[in-house]
């Protein structure tokens, strides 16, 4: 069964745009209102769905040809290092650290390890549904 | 120095050793290795001079401090003598093995990695003074020796073999970590030293008896006392130099070195001392025995460690008895810890060298059966020299040093005969005659290792390969051995001095303040007494049963093989292995919903249990919200769509209904002001429809027939129990607060602290960011779980068992 839906190919050509910014914001937005990488990695996914549904896995696999594994395995790597790198500043495992700079463009910005973390996150998140979707949707 | 870091040299050069193997394979790669332990043994050696006097060296490394373990490496007469044989011997064993092993055809690397492993194991049991490291050592020298006896591992007996001594000696190994912890609950410390000194207040402790108990049994399975010896056998299908050395010379004597370690904390036991000399006796009776029924080389010589490791163990024993004698100098009890030592360096010695003749057998003639073999004197000359002395020395025939082992081993069972507590005036003139009987066995099976070997005829059409005298460069270990058991028979007072009496001073440390006050002098000739009478007798009997062995041999076969030890062991596993498969076959259906049915159940138990007993429930309705028009309409909904997936006729109705579950949580998410969890929910049900409907086409269709009644009611009642459980825990735990609620505590230091402002966010990432690291793990693993069952799916025709 070949999907050819035209509107809401069209449709989701601008969607999938609108709902990976919005992932980028709630992402980055986390830390002080509702949002996080556990959503974004979410969102970022779903939007990747919407594409697969409109299109199929294989032309969504040509226009992002990512191997979700190692994805996954880039992302615990990283949140595990950015548990373990307080390890070097001899305080307790896990200890994030935060500061204030002045950023050009963005003004005075928060800069956190925790980020660091929520990036691993996000890319756990992503890696792991889409290789889920991915490995089931091929199957068969 | 801190000599302590030397202990982890070999493991270091372990890490080089494939390396080598790789680059420079013109070069055997058993002559980098060999390097080891010649510098270990030098700097070793360079030791001596301390221990004969009497002193000691102590080097630390603090592991985990919090937990108070250390490597502690204690070096006296006791531990330097092991690390001398063990780093003597592993120079031997490796330059053997350079010629036994094929650069081409063999594994070399895996092969000197397990073996420098198991080097550096060795070496930490016997310098540990720390209780929990040396555990850690011990169970290091059991998984090398699995490794190394498993190295042939595409061959079925190699596999079984190197299982079955994981299997005895791990168990033991285990045991002995009981015993270990009982010691340090007991002494308060894990430090052996301290405990030996703790030694006479822990007699009447409670826990005293058990852990003796329990450390026996791991020295017992290690040094392959009956009736754990079994494994020993097996273990000959590992390559011959790891035969001689971990199975003859080093790791089957540490169970030895922990008796005499631990001499000093149990001896004041008649448990122990009835124990310890007992089961050595008998186990030197049974191996000598059983020796004879052997037709493998290598079984023999197995069969004879497992003796002579007994009659170690019961001299260690019989050493206990000083501990009971006023003064020890002036009496005959004296012998027994010099002859457990002296003969445990004259074992070491003998046998390694009888184990590489074996190999050089099996090596040029293509053979170990003794049935094939016959007539090799004249065509291996060297090799029957060789084998003839350390076969001699083990019959204890002069002029070799295991002649004077053995006198005094016969002394030193005699004196047990006076001895006058623990009931050993009543049995104790059984200790003689059965060392007298196992001697008699020693003396045939050594004859007939070499004679039914190198005498007798030649059958030349029975040999895989024509026989001739092996390389040069694989006789020198052998020929250096045996030039040692000579050597030894002339000096064995300076032998003493060197390394026997700093020796028996750690094993009798309560008796002796320095070596020099060890009074025994090593004489060949000491008269016409009861010893030499006895061994007299064992040369005239054994001489003549050996004439008469080919009549009485066969009768071994006689006994059935069913009712052995093997069979035992082997019943065990059977046993245990299908026992285990047919309990969890009782449970595992391969249906996810009966899985489903014993968590929820289980969950049910739990729950209700724990508040029915800690009277957890209660109802209190004040200081709740009102309910709003809202709320009243998005539940009907909800219960309105749970309601459509259990009547539901069709898997898409289904799928639908369930999404419609998700979205007015979600909603509630939005009413209570939860506005990450609601973002969460929402986008979670977008993907998980979709996923559902990507696996729609995999799902069989929905069964139409009606499920039995009784299963239903089953599954429903479990759904009411759980959600029964769920609303008292809700009900329970917003009508009481045991504890003032840390929302506050986030409040305050959110920002503060945290530098942030999304509470929740800040839980995942920081407060409790554990919890999502491991939850990530989680979801790894789930994908790793999924890739598996999807793409790596095993056709029905595929063999499911790689052992069967």
């Amino acid at each position: 069964m070949r999907t050819n839906d035209v509107m809401l190919q069209t449709a989701t050509k601008v969607v999938t745009f609108i709902i990976l910014m919005f992932a980028v914001h709630i992402f980055f937005a986390g830390h002080y209102t509702p949002g996080g990488g556990f959503v974004g990695g979410l969102l970022t996914t779903s939007a990747i769905v919407l594409l697969m549904l409109a299109f199929d896995l294989e032309t969504v696999k040509k226009i992002l040809p990512i191997n979700y594994v190692s994805m996954t395995a880039v992302g615990l790597l990283l949140a595990l290092a950015t548990a373990a790198a307080s390890i070097i500043f001899d305080v307790p495992f896990f200890t994030h650290a935060y500061d204030y700079y002045d950023l050009p463009l963005f003004g005075n910005t928060s800069l956190h390890s925790a980020l660091l973390f929520d990036v691993g996150v996000y890319l756990v998140v992503v890696g792991v549904t889409m290789t889920i979707i991915q490995t089931i949707g091929e199957d068969g | 120095m801190s000599f302590v870091f030397l202990i982890f040299l070999p493991l270091l050069a372990a890490l080089f050793i494939p390396l080598l193997f790789k680059k420079v394979g013109k070069i055997h790669t058993g002559w980098f290795v060999l390097t080891v332990p010649v510098i270990l043994f030098i700097y070793y050696a360079s030791l001596l001079p301390t221990t004969i006097d009497g002193g000691n060296l102590v080097s630390e490394f603090q592991w985990i401090p919090s937990l108070d373990i250390a490597f502690v490496a204690y070096i006296d007469g006791l531990s330097l003598l092991f690390t001398l044989l063990i780093t003597g011997i592993g120079a031997l064993v490796v330059l053997y093995s350079i010629f036994y092993l094929d650069k081409h055809r063999e594994q070399l690397h895996n092969f000197y990695v397990y073996l420098l492993m198991f080097m550096t194991a060795m070496l930490g049991i016997v310098q540990s003074d720390h209780l929990i490291t040396l555990y850690l050592f011990w169970e290091l020298t059991s998984i090398s020796s699995f490794l190394l006896i498993g190295y042939w591992y595409t061959r079925d007996r190699s596999r079984f073999g190197a299982l079955k001594s994981m299997m005895i000696t791990v168990f033991g190994g285990l045991m002995m970590l009981g015993g270990f912890v009982l010691l340090s609950i007991m002494g308060n410390t894990y430090s052996i030293r301290e405990l030996i000194t703790l030694a006479p207040e822990m007699a009447t402790h409670d826990f005293f008896i058990w852990a003796l108990v329990l450390v026996l049994l791991g020295a017992f399975t290690k040094s392959a006392q009956f009736p754990f010896y079994i494994w020993l056998p097996d273990a000959m299908e590992a390559p011959t130099p790891v035969s001689a050395y971990l199975h003859s010379a080093t790791m089957v004597k540490a169970g030895l070195y922990l008796v005499a370690r631990l001499t000093p904390v149990f001896a004041i036991s008649g448990t122990w001392m009835w124990l310890v000399a007992g089961v050595g006796l008998f186990t030197m009776f049974w191996g000598s025995f059983f020796a004879l029924k052997q037709k493998d080389l290598k079984g023999i010589l197995a069969f004879s460690t497992v003796s002579q490791l007994g009659l170690i163990m019961s001299l260690l024993g019989a050493s206990a008895a000083g501990y009971h004698v006023d003064n020890i100098a002036e009496t005959t009890f004296k012998y027994a810890g010099f002859a457990a030592i002296f003969h445990l360096i004259n074992h070491a010695v003998f046998k390694g060298s009888l184990f590489m003749i074996a190999g050089i057998i099996d090596h040029e003639t293509g053979t170990r059966d003794i049935r094939k073999l016959g007539g090799l004197m004249s065509l291996m000359p060297v090799s029957f020299t060789v084998a003839m002395i350390g076969a001699f020395s083990m019959a204890g025939l002069p002029p070799f040093g295991g002649f004077l082992s053995k006198e005094m081993f016969l002394t030193a069972m005699l004196s047990l005969t006076e001895f006058d507590l623990f009931s050993m005036d009543v049995w104790g003139v059984l200790f003689p005659v059965v060392a007298w009987l196992g001697s008699v066995f020693t003396f045939i099976y050594s004859f007939y290792f070499v004679f039914h070997t190198f005498a007798g005829k030649h059958k030349p059409e029975q040999l895989p390969k024509p026989a001739h005298e092996a390389p040069i460069g694989m006789l020198i270990s052998p020929v250096f051995l045996a030039i040692l058991v000579i050597v030894i028979f002339f000096i064995p007072n300076l032998v003493g001095d060197w390394l026997v009496k700093p020796a028996v001073m750690a094993i009798q440390p309560f008796l002796y303040s320095s070596p020099a006050e060890v009074d025994i002098h090593v004489s060949a000739w000491h008269g016409f007494n009861t010893e030499l009478f006895m061994t007299l007798g064992i040369f005239a009997v054994g001489g003549l049963m050996f004439w008469t062995l080919h009549r009485w041999q066969k009768s071994y076969d006689r006994f059935p093989d069913a009712i052995s030890l093997n069979a035992l062991y082997d019943n065990l596993m059977f046993l245990s292995d299908g026992g285990a498969n047919r309990f969890s076959m009782l449970y595992m259906t391969g249906f996810i919903r009966s899985y489903l049915v014993y968590m929820f159940s289980f969950m049910i138990f739990i729950l209700l249990g724990t508040m029915y007993l800690t009277e957890a429930f209660a109802l209190d309705l004040t200081n709740l919200a009102p309910v709003g028009f809202y709320e009243i309409v998005i539940l009907v909904a909800l219960v309105g769509s749970t309601m459509t997936i259990l009547v539901s006729k069709s898997r898409l109705t289904a799928i639908i209904a369930l999404g419609a579950v998700g979205y007015s949580v979600a909603l509630f998410f939005v009413i209570f002001r939860a506005p990450d969890l609601a973002l969460t929910q929402l986008v979670i049900e977008t993907i998980s429809v979709a996923l559902f409907l990507l696996a729609f086409y995999h799902l069989p269709q929905m069964s139409r027939k009606e499920e039995r009644m009784g299963f239903r009611l089953g599954n429903a009642l479990v759904a009411v129990g759980v959600g029964v459980t769920m609303t008292l825990i809700a009900l329970s735990s917003h009508s009481q607060k045991a504890l003032p609620s840390i929302s506050e505590f986030y409040k305050e230091t959110v920002y503060s602290e945290a530098g942030g402002g999304n509470i929740v966010n800040v839980i995942l990432v920081d407060y409790r960011g554990f919890d999502t690291l491991f939850e990530i793990a989680v979801l790894g693993i789930t994908a790793i779980g999924i890739i598996t069952m999807i793409k790596l799916r095993l056709s029905k025709k595929e063999d499911q068992h790689e052992n069967k």
